[in-house]
């Protein structure tokens, strides 16, 4: 209870949080990990889910491919990369592309198959083309389950982005690791409450993201069955 | 496709999971039944009872668990019971177990754990530090005779760069007129020879990059692709020949040496610690590196390396 007390006290030390290696930074540095990775992770999975999705192929795939990816450990492939890529960013970022992308990925192509046949069906029959049923019907519809994904694979990123440390980036890791070494609890402890509190508000914006990407028509059809 | 593979691999992996837990539980049980009789049996020498193991601990380090192996089979050569407790962590981890009694044989390097008792030790030569060590160290725990081996921190830079700046010593550092990083384990930064101590004895100013595996292929890979000017490599690391990396030297004594000596609480009486020093006469400093060098580039087991060389030195 006293280290956790402790702990606490690191983080709100005012000293701390300024200067070029201050809890602000750190903390910025940490979420700007996070979300790039997320992006990046995003650019690359979102395309080929859809196109599973959307088409139907490759869906065994994409399923073997994401549940290989998932179980890569990576602090494993942090330093098989760092080893070919050197220090620095790129190869902690490349692990955390791969550790976000079997979430989005998944989220991409269940948020379309959860689109029922039937609207599919219906528009088709209206004489929409391919494409319009990719971008009126189907991304718009699986867009809230696309979200989940994309915020389970933040909770994911912004937990291990503290592995960038391990090979000269920044982030919230640097004082884990610091901490860790000169067996300076209150500052591992402390960073780790940090990494929490931003996995906490990432949790809570995605959850309103997830919200408000539900399409007007659903919420009122939902409301309309339940009320 | 997927699924029975990988199905069968987890029951692989359990039924050796299982198959290992026999063993190991069958083995101290056999160990305890028969204890009594089995060390004393064997080892003539075994002079402190014989039915408590010698425990010997390493860090969490290669090098250093290869030197806990060598104690480890010389110490069973002579008959007594050992128990291995290898990688645990660093300093101010292992040493609250040492100073406990939970372990009682712990290679270590002398300059290193001097400072870590004595920040203000103002000892430079081995023989000094050494007799400092006996000095400082708690009640119950004593350094054996040092080996020559040492194995310290150690400022290195590129050939290229040290002809670039023609740099012999951390001194020519200063003439250096680019920014200067140095890749190095994060706690690198506290210690007295981090970038405080080199700017107080040699007036450079340096920044750390946090590489954490403590001066392995990623701080040399750092260094040998210029995103740093300086690595802090073990001396013994064979990676400082093989990448020919200019190791500066330390005219002021920033950094204290770092001979291995062992560690060793009451448990280990004059018989055990006669057996650890007689291991120690013949660790060299080319001996270490050369122990290093079959782990790092053959990937030898701490196990094979230690017994291929006793039987070397004639020890096993």
């Amino acid at each position: 209870m006293n280290q956790l007390w402790e702990a606490v006290l690191w983080c709100l030390d005012p000293a701390r949080w300024t200067g070029p290696s201050g809890i602000a930074a750190r903390l910025l540095e940490h979420l700007g990990y996070t979300l790039l990775a997320v992006l990046i992770a995003a650019a690359i999975a979102v395309p080929i889910g859809w196109w599973v999705g959307h088409t139907g192929k490759g869906r065994g795939a994409a399923v073997a491919v994401s549940g290989a990816a998932r179980a890569l450990p990576t602090l494993g492939v942090l330093t098989l990369a760092a080893l070919l890529l050197g220090i620095g960013l790129v190869a902690p970022m490349t692990a955390f592309v791969i550790l976000a992308i079997p979430s989005i990925l998944a989220a991409a192509y269940a948020g379309f198959e959860a689109v029922d046949r039937r609207v599919i069906d219906a528009a088709r029959a209206q004489g929409y083309t391919g494409a319009q049923v990719l971008w009126q019907i189907e991304v718009p519809l699986g867009l809230p389950v696309l979200v989940g994904g994309l915020r389970s694979a933040a909770l994911q990123v912004v937990a291990t982005a503290t592995l960038a440390a391990y090979v000269g980036a920044g982030g919230l890791g640097r004082y884990l690791f610091l901490g860790l070494k000169t067996q300076d609890y209150a500052m591992m402890l402390g960073s780790s409450l940090l990494v929490v509190v931003l996995a906490l508000v990432l949790d809570g914006a995605f959850a309103l993201a997830g919200r408000a990407a539900v399409p007007r028509g659903v919420t009122v059809a939902r409301r309309g069955v339940t009320a | 496709m997927k699924n029975p593979t990988r199905r069968s691999a987890l029951a692989l992996a359990a039924v050796a999971a299982l198959t290992l837990t026999g063993c190991g539980s069958s083995d101290p049980l056999g160990g305890g039944d028969t204890a009594s009789g089995s060390p004393s049996g064997t080892g003539g020498m075994g002079g402190s009872g014989g039915a408590e193991p010698l425990v010997i601990g390493s860090q969490q380090y290669y090098s250093n668990e290869i030197i806990s192996e060598l104690y480890a089979q010389a110490l069973e050569a002579e008959g007594y019971t050992v128990q291995r407790e290898y990688q645990i962590g660093q300093r101010e981890v292992y040493l609250p177990e040492v100073e406990s009694g939970a372990i009682d044989v712990m290679p270590e390097y002398s300059g290193n754990l001097l400072q870590y008792y004595d920040a203000e030790a103002t000892a430079t030569s081995p023989t000094d530090i050494h007799a400092a060590l006996a000095e400082v160290l708690p009640e119950g725990l004593r350094p054996l005779e040092s080996a020559e081996a040492t194995d310290q921190d150690s400022y290195n830079v590129t050939r290229q760069f040290a002809e670039d700046h023609s740099l012999t010593s951390l001194a020519d550092l200063k003439s250096v007129d680019e920014p200067l990083k140095v890749a190095a384990n994060s706690e690198f930064e506290t210690r007295p020879y981090g970038p405080e101590g080199l700017k107080k004895a040699y007036g450079v100013d340096v920044t750390v990059v946090p590489v954490e595996d403590s001066g392995g292929p990623l701080t040399v890979k750092a260094l040998v692709d210029g995103d740093v000017q300086l690595a802090d490599i073990y001396s013994a690391d064979p990676s400082i020949e093989t990448k020919d990396l200019v190791t500066l030297e330390d005219p002021e004594n920033l950094i204290l040496p770092q001979n291995v000596t062992p560690i060793v609480s009451d448990a280990v009486d004059e018989a055990a610690a006669a057996v650890i020093e007689g291991v120690n006469a013949k660790l060299t400093a080319e001996e270490l590196i050369g122990l290093n060098r079959q782990s790092v580039e053959e990937q030898a087991s701490s196990a094979d390396i230690a017994k291929e060389w006793l039987a070397g030195q004639g020890l096993s």
